[in-house]
């Protein structure tokens, strides 16, 4: 161990020549092994893994921007949607509206209408009414001329008789 | 006083050179760096090939490991030094990584206690292969010529200045670099093997001191000598990261067209 028990003084800047050979060959059999079977497959599944990876990340990208294209498309949908059914809402409310008074003029029209009627119907049965009065009264008139002129005039008792009479029997009459 | 304690314990003290070069086990050509370079080439083939024999796209513990190395030096060096380009050296940094790592590792492992990296002849080989790459592929890639005059002439300076400039960039690119290289790896390793050493040795050595008081004291260095592993593996990664990262910087000038 000793430098003087070995009594071989090496520089250390001094290579040893066996070990300089030995040293190539085993580096040189190590780069050969490993550079033919290990590091072109390390590269390969490199690459590979990168390519799994890179395309899995475009993958998701592209998924994302679908789901975020659709959940646009749901959106305006649903917007339109949603202006569509309040449209509808405020149409079915003007109609409700004129559906409402278009049957309160109906109503309103048909109650003028059965009042006009029943006015008319009124009139017209006040007319008849007249007309028959009319000619009952003249007839009555007549009678009552006739037999005023048949009994004596001159007889004055007589006469209130008779009116008294004529009455009696037109009241008689009524009653009947 | 070292003299003194040595010879009562035994121990070499204090820690020298000759630690570095334990007698051979069978002549020069198997000794325990050989030996332990060997073993790193066994188990990381052995790691890779296990992990790795049936890779699927969701990995299992072992397969996760050995991709995380891997993703660390694609990404984190070759294409942070060299760009899309680099990634095609990715495999070969990942094996020198590895390589390094794991023999700059069997420093702090019990039972080896020391990284073949402290001895130069390892760095100098793959410092070499940095070297022969990087010329190879500015060569061919640029053409002589042009891969010389972007490596030695810096565009928009006074002519004049180039007969300063141009050695100095010579020795920079060509010399100085793979130097460089081979000596930063060799030397943090040799040097933090030799605290190691002085630590935990010298514990020892206080330890076996007739004073009370310095055997009191070898509690702190055994304590340093812990701490100091700890720290030795974190130079012992950032080591075979700064050489990889090196190495995939130099390879890249050569490919950049231009300074």
């Amino acid at each position: 161990m000793y430098v003087a028990a070995e009594g071989v003084e090496h520089h250390p800047l001094v290579p040893i020549w066996q070990e300089l050979v030995i040293g190539s060959i085993a580096f040189a059999l190590l780069c050969f092994v490993l550079l033919k079977f290990v590091m072109p497959r390390m590269e390969a599944m490199y690459q590979a893994r990168v390519d799994a990876i890179e395309g899995g990340l475009k993958r998701a990208e592209a998924a994302q921007a679908e789901a975020n294209q659709l959940l646009e498309q749901y959106r305006a949908q649903l917007a339109e949607v949603r202006t569509e059914a309040a449209r509808i809402r405020d149409d079915a409310r003007a109609d409700a509206e004129s559906i409402r008074t278009e049957i309160l003029a109906k109503a309103r029209e048909e109650s003028d209408r059965i009042i006009a009627a029943g006015r008319e119907s009124l009139a017209v049965e006040r007319q008849t009414i007249v007309r028959e009065l009319r000619a009952e009264v003249g007839g009555l008139a007549v009678d009552l001329a006739s037999r005023i002129v048949g009994e004596s005039l001159a007889d004055e008792a007589r006469r209130k008789g008779t009116v008294e009479r004529f009455l009696t029997d037109l009241e008689s009459a009524g009653a009947r | 006083m070292s003299g003194q304690l040595v010879a009562a314990e035994g121990l070499p003290w204090p820690p020298s050179v000759g630690d570095f070069y334990p007698p051979d086990l069978a002549g020069p050509w198997v000794t325990k760096f050989t030996l332990m370079i060997w073993l790193a080439v066994g188990l990381l083939i052995i790691f890779f090939m296990a992990t790795y024999r049936n890779p699927k796209l969701v990995p299992s513990k072992g397969q996760w490991m050995a991709e995380s190395i891997y993703g660390l030096v694609r990404d984190n060096i070759a294409r942070e030094q060299m760009g899309k380009d680099g990634i095609r050296f990715a495999p070969y940094f990942t094996v020198l990584f590895c390589f390094i790592a794991v023999t700059n590792l069997f420093g702090v492992t019990p039972g080896l206690q020391i990284s073949p990296n402290s001895h130069i002849a390892f760095p100098i080989v793959l410092a070499a292969i940095t070297y022969v790459m990087y010329l190879y592929i500015g060569v061919r890639k640029q053409g002589l010529g042009r891969y010389l005059k972007q490596s030695l002439i810096i565009p928009g300076v006074p002519w004049p200045m180039h007969v300063l400039l141009i050695p100095i960039e010579f020795l920079q690119n060509f010399i100085n670099r793979p130097v460089t290289l081979a000596v930063r790896l060799f030397a943090n390793m040799f040097a933090g093997h030799l605290i190691l050493l002085v630590f935990t040795v010298g514990g020892f050595v206080m330890l076996a001191s007739d004073n009370v008081f310095v055997q009191v004291t070898s509690v702190f260095s055994f304590l340093m000598a812990i701490l100091m592993a700890f720290f030795e593996v974190l130079v012992a990664l950032l080591q075979a990261y700064v050489f990889v990262t090196l190495t995939a910087n130099y390879i890249g000038t050569s490919l950049a067209d231009g300074h």
